[in-house]
């Protein structure tokens, strides 16, 4: 069997989480809690063998000839027009089977321990091999529109596991909240499609690069937009970002897999696919550019304000998303896989770490009231530690040569409003890391200081317990899904809830594949260095964007780019060292956030981007601005997703208002329209 | 001015036939009772009726003139089943006001 | 003394109307059963079989039709009134199907509801050889009397729960609409004899291809009134207000039987019609049709979303789904006519299913608690009934690997095809329709997997035992489920099909 005879398999991949999510689905309940763990594990881990298997037999072949395309079968003939199931094994493909099986191996063993006394055990992990699967036939896919399936299923996927535990009301908000927002971006990617169909005929990839090239400019231009309103829904950038943060709701290991680590880079993977329109199309690329970088920047400021440990994650994922889409709009293609794939390992490693910082204390998530854990926690103090080095920037860890490849692309590509916008978006990530960092595990320890309950005799102290779904060891009567476990900016700190207890490290299952992750954060570097022949990433994803018209990078202009984003990652972590090395004075007290007023405010709540701030500059004090706060979350955001919902509800009711059950009404309808459609023949036909 | 000089063309028929027709519409339109409607309806299509036989007239063609047979046939089945309904609802509500009959509706 | 002129006869093919016969005889037979075993307690039964051998009669009839006319070219008998071709074989097979799925359901309801009794299988017959009779139809006065045949046996269905108040008010508006926008139709008629001197379709044609008209007013009134008659029928916005309200009251099975049946047999008119008697007119069409199918597709999704009713909210979908059908129409060209086919084809085992889950999941006796409340938890409560739902409404809101998205991105494609910027925003309009339909399908989803909270009026409805689904209705719900399932699996077969079944 040579090859390109095994690379024609490639379709088996997904069917492997697809069957273990059948099997889990029809008979998870009798297999049972640990079981029904491992065998959605052990599916994850043969589909990633599978992966390595389809890595080395790509490898095998001539770096010009990686290309095998599988027509399993004709899904939809439909005039000259057909739509096959098939695969294609390409670099770019094989790189995401790879990420997203592997990245997804981790997160499912994690699941195993996190999960641990879920009355839904085995329906998890159920959702978690459907969005496995889902997500593996987007990236195997030879067309768009099987693509779109394993995206509109990633999505479904997505909305089941946010709104996992649907008794809390802010999870099954937040999970329809992230299906609207997600259905806009449809809208898009639909109208994509049939523009493609309508100007050539075909959804096939490999159809599309020659393709691109016989279009016009408007249209290839109105085609990648399209496209990319579709990837942005996905991949959270401006404006369609809201539902990511919410989305935070869901169980912690979701938000590692799906919302930093897999499902948000599948709009970077469509725009690489659409990589032929962008080629074609000068304008989608500023504009893709622009949006990026804006992105990157403002999600970043947002960042370094937010008290919840894990939004603060999600507004970093935002931000790091933008530099991808950045890239893209400079033609670095390649800069954004590397960039994704850096991206999944230190953000996968950083919410796992996350998900056991908050496990191991109460299902706390305000960061004001931690401190020390290196103290508790110091297995997991010292993964995300690593992987604060490498997204901020420290040489010589993954992030420094992913995010300094996107700003050398962006400087090199003669952009230097997106290439300032990007390092100054950089200053911001080393500050919001570190943050993130000393304000949990350094510092001087809040918890007790603001444990305002009388101690608790334990009950419990073994490390299995706390589990979020399950909290009966902190909660006593409690009940946990009532809990409203985010907090939101400007939230006073609540009391811990540890109850007397200390924070504890997680089982051994869960650190495993944080280390995991850690390891290749610091390591990840080594798949693309920018020394001569060593940008292996490089070279293996070229072929693929054959006829990008990517710059060379001068070593001049390398230097230049890459020692100042050095330089503002080291002042950001000063910054954030000078003001939380001793960590907070005490919990209500955030000095960054006092000393910064009102930004800081603007800041906290995300959304005066997008209609506060011409408000804002009338200047009112922090009073109106926190008045600003209320109002404009409750009215604005929540409105503009409540308004469209509230627009269509009235518009309903008017259309069934009409509908009054009078007969006579119904004809005098009839004859409303009768008239209509004579009036029209009468005055406009028959010319 | 007699009245034998006033030619009467098929167009007079025509019109009289679009006015008899719109008020058969106007009618079920406006009467609440469910009898009545039917009556307007009745009407609607002896006008079209008129209608058919102006034009077969006007075209010298039996066409028109034979469907007018197949509406007459038609428009007694449709009375019988459409009575049959009032009959039932009748049964129960005691009168026969359209009106009344709106539990449907939103 | 009188000559003895010859009269012409005109040529009969009974060939070509055999299943319309078959069916006709059928009906008529069971009248006659029905009054011969008058006290028999088998008579049911015997009713029952009867139909279903006719109903199978004709689907026979029907196969061999479809042979015969895709090889040898179309049927055409009776002095030209008549045309079996491709197409009408094709909505006749979706009808017969229907007409089945109708009956079978139909047979435990009626013992269920006590309503047993033969005639409800003697008019559905009737009324399904109406709407045979309507896709073969190639004269406007053929189309009437079709229209009349179907209906008048349709407004007695409607109202046939005699103890169900609501079915009587449902029939009763059924029959005042029905009857006033038959007259407007029969005007168009009318009028568009009095333009072209002729009332068969292919007449019209050759007199608008040869003739230049001096006075347009006329034909062009006339043809919109027969758009708006034939708009009743597949029930487009705005003259779709009767809809809801009847299908809601109807009894369910009836509700299944209008929404596949019905539908499938209108469309056959005006697909016919506007195709084959006006080509040359289509610029004055379809604008017509644009603002039709636009308005069906946005309001049938947006008034759906506020209903508090699973029939109702499933009656307002079927108006959407009428105007994603007209955008086939619209698009004038044989794509379209292929993607409306296979739409119509799909859709009506979508409905089928979805109204035969509806008929067997409402709580209480007598088929009037539909609300979301009655059916919350379903799929909890019974994962195979529940779950048939959630993949019915699924597939309706066009989810991937189901018929409904196959036949959504088939409709779409045609009017992308024809590629003018007044098309694209029809596309924009049913994208956003597709859209907005998400969100109360799923809402539906939603409801029937969420588990209750300890309401009593939902207690009540835990507390009644669950109804059993019986073998004919087990038959109809795994058809369509599996018609589904396999058209979105594997479409190509019936893209074929529906290809092969364009020509008129």
């Amino acid at each position: 069997m040579n090859a390109r005879d095994i690379l024609d398999y490639l379709g088996i991949i997904p069917l492997l989480p697809l069957a273990g999510a059948v099997i889990l689905l029809l008979a998870g309940r009798r297999i049972g809690e640990p079981r029904a763990g491992w065998l959605a594990t052990g599916m994850m881990a043969l589909a990633f063998l599978g992966s390595v298997v389809a890595l080395f037999a790509l490898l095998s072949l001539p770096a010009d000839g990686r290309l095998q395309v599988n027509q399993v079968f004709t899904w939809i003939p439909a005039g000259t027009f057909s739509v096959g199931m098939g695969t294609q094994a390409d670099p770019l493909s094989v790189t995401w089977l790879l990420l997203v099986t592997g990245v997804g191996l981790c997160i499912h063993l994690y699941s195993i321990a996190y999960m641990h006394g879920d009355p839904l055990f085995s329906r998890f992990f159920a959702y978690l091999n459907l969005f496995a699967a889902s997500m593996l036939i987007l990236v195997v896919a030879d067309n768009l529109l099987m693509t779109f399936l394993g995206w509109e299923g990633v999505g479904l996927c997505s909305y089941l596991l946010i709104s996992f535990w649907y008794r809390r009301n802010d999870a099954a908000t937040a999970g329809k909240k992230a299906f609207v927002t997600n259905r806009v971006g449809d809208v898009g990617f639909l109208l994509a499609m049939f523009l493609i169909i309508a100007t050539y005929g075909t959804l096939e990839y490999t159809a599309m690069a020659p393709a691109a090239e016989i279009i016009s400019a408007g249209t290839a231009t109105a085609i990648a937009l399209l496209l990319m309103v579709g990837a942005m829904g996905k991949s959270a950038q401006l404006p369609l970002h809201l539902w990511l943060t919410d989305a935070m709701e869901g169980p912690t290991p979701v938000s590692a897999l799906i919302h930093a680590a897999t499902m948000v880079t599948a709009g970077v993977f469509l725009m690489c696919r659409a990589y032929p329109f962008l080629e074609v199309s000068h304008d989608a690329s500023v504009v893709i550019m622009w949006i990026g970088a804006i992105t990157a920047l403002l999600a970043g400021t947002v960042a370094v304000v937010q008290p919840d440990i894990k939004r603060a994650l999600a507004y970093s994922t935002i931000s790091q998303l933008g530099y991808m889409f950045l890239a893209i709009g400079v033609g670095g293609y390649e800069a954004a896989v590397f960039m994704v794939l850096c991206h999944a390992f230190y953000k996968g490693c950083l919410f796992l770490g996350a998900g056991s910082v908050i496990h191991g204390n109460g299902d706390n998530q305000d960061m004001r009231i931690m401190g020390r854990y290196r103290k508790f926690l110091p297995v997991t103090a010292f993964a995300m530690v690593i992987a604060w080095l490498a997204i901020a920037g420290i040489p010589p860890f993954a992030g420094f040569w992913a995010k300094d490849e996107i700003l050398v692309e962006a400087y090199a590509h003669g952009d230097y409003g997106v290439w300032i916008v990007g390092t100054v978006a950089a200053l911001l990530t080393a500050v919001y890391m570190t943050r993130l960092i000393f304000l949990t595990f350094f510092g001087n320890a809040r918890y007790e200081a603001a444990d305002a309950a009388p101690a608790v005799p334990v009950v419990s102290g073994g490390s299995d317990e706390g589990d979020p779904a399950d909290a009966d060891g902190h909660d006593g009567d409690e009940d946990p899904f009532e809990d409203h476990p985010t907090v939101v900016f400007g939230e006073p700190p609540r009391p811990s809830r540890l109850h007397g207890h200390r924070p504890h490290e997680s089982p051994v299952l869960m650190l495993v594949p944080i280390l995991v992750l850690a390891g290749l954060s610091a390591v990840g570097g080594l798949l693309n260095l920018p020394f001569g022949k060593l940008d292996f990433l490089h070279q293996f994803l070229e072929p693929v964007f054959e006829g990008a018209k990517g710059v060379k990078a001068t070593t001049a202009q390398k230097l230049t780019a890459e020692g100042l984003s050095v330089l503002m990652a080291l002042i950001g972590v000063s910054i954030a060292l000078l003001v939380y090395r001793r960590g907070l004075r005490s919990p209500d007290r955030d000095p960054l956030v006092d000393r910064l007023r009102p930004v800081s405010t603007l800041t906290g709540n995300a959304y005066y981007w997008d209609a506060g701030v011409t408000r804002f500059v009338g200047g009112p004090g922090e009073r109106g601005a926190s008045w600003l706060n209320r109002v404009f979350d409750a009215r604005i955001i929540d409105g503009a997703v409540n308004g469209t919902a509230w627009l269509f509800q009235w518009a309903g009711r008017a259309a069934s208002r009409v509908q009054d059950g009078y007969v006579r009404r119904y004809a005098l309808g009839i004859l409303l329209g009768t008239v209509a459609v004579l009036g029209f023949v009468l005055l406009w036909a028959g010319r | 001015m007699t009245l034998a000089a006033l030619e009467i063309t098929s167009s007079y028929y025509l019109v009289l036939a679009a006015m008899v027709f719109t008020i058969g519409a106007v009618g079920v339109l406006t009467r609440r009772n469910v009898l009545v409607m039917f009556m307007c309806v009745e009407l609607m299509l002896n006008a079209v009726n008129l209608s058919f036989v102006a034009f077969a007239r006007a075209l010298d063609d039996v066409t028109g003139q034979v469907i007018v047979f197949f509406v007459l046939v038609v428009a007694a089945a449709e009375v019988a089943v459409g009575l049959a309904i009032i009959v039932a609802i009748f049964r129960r509500r005691r009168h026969a006001t359209a009106d009344d009959l709106r539990a449907l509706r939103g | 003394m009188i000559a003895a002129a010859p009269i012409a006869t005109p040529a009969v093919d009974l060939w070509a109307i055999a299943p319309i016969i078959a069916l006709v005889a059928t009906g008529v037979g069971l009248v006659l059963i029905r009054a011969l075993l008058r006290r028999n307690q088998a008579v049911t039964p015997v009713c029952f079989s009867v139909a279903v051998v006719g109903l199978l009669v004709a689907a026979g009839l029907l196969a061999r039709q479809w042979h015969r006319v895709r090889d040898d070219g179309p049927i055409v008998s009776l002095a030209d009134m008549v045309r079996v071709d491709p197409f009408a074989v094709f909505l006749g097979i979706v009808i017969v199907a229907a007409t089945l799925a109708g009956l079978l359901l139909a047979y435990a309801y009626l013992r269920r509801e006590d309503l047993e009794a033969p005639e409800y299988f003697a008019l559905l017959l009737l009324s399904a050889a109406g709407m045979l009779m309507m896709t073969t139809a190639n004269d406007l006065v053929v189309v009437f009397v079709a229209l009349e045949v179907l209906s008048i046996p349709l407004y007695v269905l409607v109202a046939f729960d005699r103890r169900r108040l609501r079915s009587q008010e449902a029939g009763l508006k059924y029959f005042v609409l029905g009857a006033f926008s038959s007259a407007v139709f029969l005007y168009g008629i009318a009028l568009v004899y009095g333009a072209t001197g002729t009332t068969s379709l292919s007449g019209i044609a050759t007199f608008l291809a040869g003739n230049t008209l001096f006075e347009q007013t006329t034909l062009l009134v006339g043809l919109g009134l027969l758009l708006v008659g034939l708009g009743f029928k597949v029930a487009a916005v705005p003259f779709h207000m009767w809809t809801p309200d009847v299908y809601q009251g109807a009894p369910t099975p009836v509700t299944a039987f209008m929404a596949a049946a019905t539908k499938a047999a209108a469309f056959a008119a005006v697909l016919r019609i506007v195709l084959t008697a006006f080509p040359q007119y289509r610029d004055d069409w379809r604008p017509i049709l644009w603002v039709l199918a636009a308005l069906s597709m946005l309001v049938g999704a947006v008034a759906a979303l506020v209903q508090n009713d699973v029939k109702r909210t499933l009656a307002y979908s079927s108006i959407a789904h009428a105007g994603y059908i007209l955008m086939g129409v619209y698009a004038a060209s044989s794509r379209g006519r292929e993607a409306a086919l296979l739409y119509l084809l799909v859709y009506a085992f979508m409905a089928i299913g979805a109204f035969a889950v509806v008929m067997i999941a409402a709580p209480g006796p007598d088929d009037a608690k539909h609300s979301y409340d009655d059916y919350r938890g379903l799929a909890v409560r019974r994962p195979v009934l529940g779950g048939l739902l959630i993949f019915f409404v699924l597939a309706q809101a066009g989810v991937p690997l189901t018929s409904g998205f196959v036949g959504k991105l088939e409709l779409f494609g045609s009017v992308a095809q024809a590629g003018e910027t007044s098309d694209y925003v029809l596309l924009v309009i049913g994208v956003l329709s597709a859209v907005i339909a998400f969100a109360f399908y799923l809402r539906i989803a939603w409801t029937l997997v969420t588990a209750p909270d300890d309401d009593t009026a939902v207690a009540a409805a835990y507390s009644t035992r669950p109804r059993r689904v019986d073998g004919w209705t087990g038959i109809v719900l795994a058809g369509a489920a599996a018609l589904t399932l396999v058209v979105g699996v594997l479409p190509g077969t019936f893209i074929h099909f529906a290809r092969d079944a364009v020509f008129f």
